[in-house]
């Protein structure tokens, strides 16, 4: 797709090693925790009545429904605080300052990505190595419900616990006015991590389709193939994830 | 009998004990250490809570209290004078230490103003303040006025004067139903009018009655507010859910649900979670101290709590389903609803963007010159630029 490579013959790509293990498997286990969560949440929400005319202490599979929701919840916390850790430590694609888009340069991608994969009313192409700014923002916002997820959550749950951590959050009931308003809204968010995961995948599929840079399977193995040409800025070092095709971009004039 | 217990207070009430004043009116000394005792238990008190109020009452003097009524319907009067225990309501508050208050007291119009003035001067500092109720605090308050005075004026200047103050029932909490939408006088719980006093609130639509002598015996015994919780609720009597005291919790546990009233799983007592029970997030004893000297408590009667110890349950509701519903969408509009309806308006959305995503980016799509297997080079032409491209 870019002029340059495509008119070579065989465009010259890179595999470039974006995604961390520790990236990979935060990923993974946090979408195994949502899906727990979520699908545990809804039926602690609205169990079905599958039992009927049998003697309560036959059996426990609500408690236990509930149990796996608290247990997955820790899971899901601890998983969450070792990612907020790798934004310290992991490479230039996990660093936390990508998730703000605080510089100029991160907001006119931002503004780039809109133009060029949502409205699509500019076709010009765009290069992120890491994520581009957008989803780095989308995911702040997501990080943001986590937090709210986790804190709603923990109130909640603090009066059938001992423990120190879920007493860290008992401060959210007197905001949302008692119990019962901490459970509206932790149901509500619930409702945004499904509409999270349906456009999340599409987007991903979308990447894959239209650019062929392997978006999909670098969750996996970690290394996206992207066009060398690209990747060849004259700084090479930048930590910003979507700097280079930034550069790109203004080499190649504004977009439309 | 009756009369001889009325005549008897010939004593002075504020120069003998509690124990004293109760035994010469009749009480005898089993009864006011049952009386001890059962108080004690209601409290959570340790083994020797017993003695503690017992040896309180034997020696102190009695809290002169201000008993003021608001917005309210007195159904928290009506809960307090029922108490199963006489001692509660005849004798350790209305006959011994209530000083005014509106429905039970003798005086009226000026003479009723006279005692209460009386009151403020007389012990101030030292007496105690119960509110029913809420203050209106719209118009300038005018929607509850008494003696030509707004409830915000005379709750503030009789405030000034307390030891600390007590909020009966859910309306002097939080505003019970006349603060629920639109709540037109804006009815506002007394902590939000009154700061600077301790201020022990006693939830419930009613409060249990020995939940009330209970905080009232605590503050006799121990001569300092009780633990609260984060929303200012002794956390004696509402640390627990009531869904956690409640005898059909295994139900629950075992996934066995009423789902309508007149199913045959509510005949057997199942769960009533599904049909809107509000348990699993109301503070409250009704699970343990029950209702009526203990006879039952609305779950027992086959109905789902409504959560009458907690903020806003009015606007909490409907009473009859699990989650309240979404505001600003109409009646019966869950967040449930409102989820389906944007899931399914983003699957439209992106069916729309990957049509369009095939007629923009038509060129960009699938093989691209020189890309296909008779022109690719000969492997491992590609990896010529090496490993690691970090």
């Amino acid at each position: 797709m870019h002029a340059t490579a495509s008119s070579a013959g065989a465009p010259g790509f890179q595999r470039v090693y974006v995604w961390e293990l520790p990236v990979r498997f935060y990923h993974w286990l946090n979408a195994l925790c949502i899906l727990v969560l979520t699908v545990t949440g809804f039926i602690i929400a609205n169990p079905p009545a599958i039992n009927t005319a049998s003697e309560a202490s036959f059996s426990y599979w609500f408690g236990t429904t509930r149990f796996i929701h608290f247990v997955t919840a820790y899971v899901f916390v601890f998983n969450f605080a070792f990612r907020i850790y790798w934004g310290f430590v992991g490479n230039q694609y996990a660093d936390w300052k990508n998730f703000l888009p605080l510089r100029l340069a991160q907001f006119r991608e931002v503004m780039s990505v809109l133009k060029v994969d949502i409205l699509q009313s500019s076709n010009r192409p765009l290069l992120a190595v890491g994520h581009n700014a957008l989803a780095y923002l989308t995911y702040f916002v997501m990080f943001l419900v986590f937090l709210f997820q986790v804190a709603s959550g923990f109130a909640m749950y603090a009066n059938m616990s001992d423990a120190w951590f879920p007493h860290l959050f008992t401060w959210m009931t007197p905001l949302f006015g008692g119990d019962a308003g901490l459970h509206f809204w932790h149901h509500l968010a619930t409702w945004f991590f499904i509409l999270f995961t349906l456009i999340h995948v599409y987007l991903v599929f979308y990447h894959d389709y239209v650019e062929g840079h392997g978006v999909l399977s670098s969750m996996a193995g970690g290394w996206k193939f992207l066009p060398s040409s690209a990747l060849k800025s004259p700084d090479g070092k930048s930590w910003f994830g979507g700097a280079k095709a930034r550069e790109a971009d203004d080499k190649a004039g504004p977009v439309i | 009998m009756e009369t001889s217990i009325e005549r008897a207070p010939s004593v002075d009430r504020d120069q003998t004990t509690i124990y004293e004043q109760l035994t010469a009116r009749g009480v005898s000394r089993r009864d006011f250490l049952k009386f001890c005792g059962w108080m004690s238990a209601c409290m959570g008190l340790g083994a020797d809570g017993m003695a503690q109020i017992a040896e309180a009452l034997e020696t102190k003097k009695r809290i002169p209290v201000i008993w003021m009524h608001f917005q309210e319907c007195t159904c928290c009067s009506e809960s307090f004078i029922r108490s199963s225990h006489p001692i509660v309501a005849d004798i350790l508050l209305d006959k011994i230490s209530l000083d005014y208050t509106e429905t039970l007291m003798a005086p009226s119009g000026h003479q009723a103003e006279a005692s209460l003035q009386d009151t403020i001067k007389k012990y101030h500092g030292e007496y105690l303040l119960c509110c029913e109720g809420s203050i209106p605090t719209a118009a300038d308050g005018v929607y509850c006025c008494i003696g030509g005075k707004t409830a915000a004026d005379i709750v503030r200047e009789v405030a000034e004067g307390a030891k600390a103050v007590i909020a009966w029932g859910n309306c002097a909490c939080s505003g019970c139903v006349q603060a629920a939408k639109p709540n037109p006088t804006s009815a506002t719980p007394i902590n939000k009018v009154i700061t600077g006093k301790p201020i022990v609130n006693v939830q419930g639509c009613p409060p249990i009655a020995e939940v009330m002598a209970g905080v009232l015996v605590h503050l006799l015994t121990f001569d300092r507010i009780p633990q609260l919780d984060a929303l200012g609720r002794p956390m004696a009597f509402y640390s627990r859910r009531v869904h956690d005291t409640c005898y059909r919790r295994p139900n629950y546990d075992a996934g066995l649900f009423v789902e309508s009233f007149d199913d045959e799983n509510a005949r057997k007592g199942y769960c009533l979670y599904k049909v809107g029970c509000k348990g699993p997030t109301t503070y409250n004893s009704c699970g343990t101290i029950r209702w009526n000297g203990g006879v039952s408590f609305p779950i027992q009667s086959g109905h789902g709590c409504i959560g009458c110890s907690e903020s806003n349950f009015w606007d909490a509701g409907p009473f009859y389903q699990r989650l309240s519903d979404f505001p600003g969408f109409g009646i019966e509009t869950t967040a449930d609803k409102v989820g389906l309806g944007l899931g399914a308006a983003t699957i439209a959305g992106a069916a729309a963007h990957a049509v369009l995503t095939n007629i923009r980016k038509h060129h960009e799509i699938g093989e691209q010159p020189g890309e296909s297997a008779a022109e690719a080079p000969p492997t491992p032409a590609t990896d010529s630029h090496g490993k690691g491209g970090k």
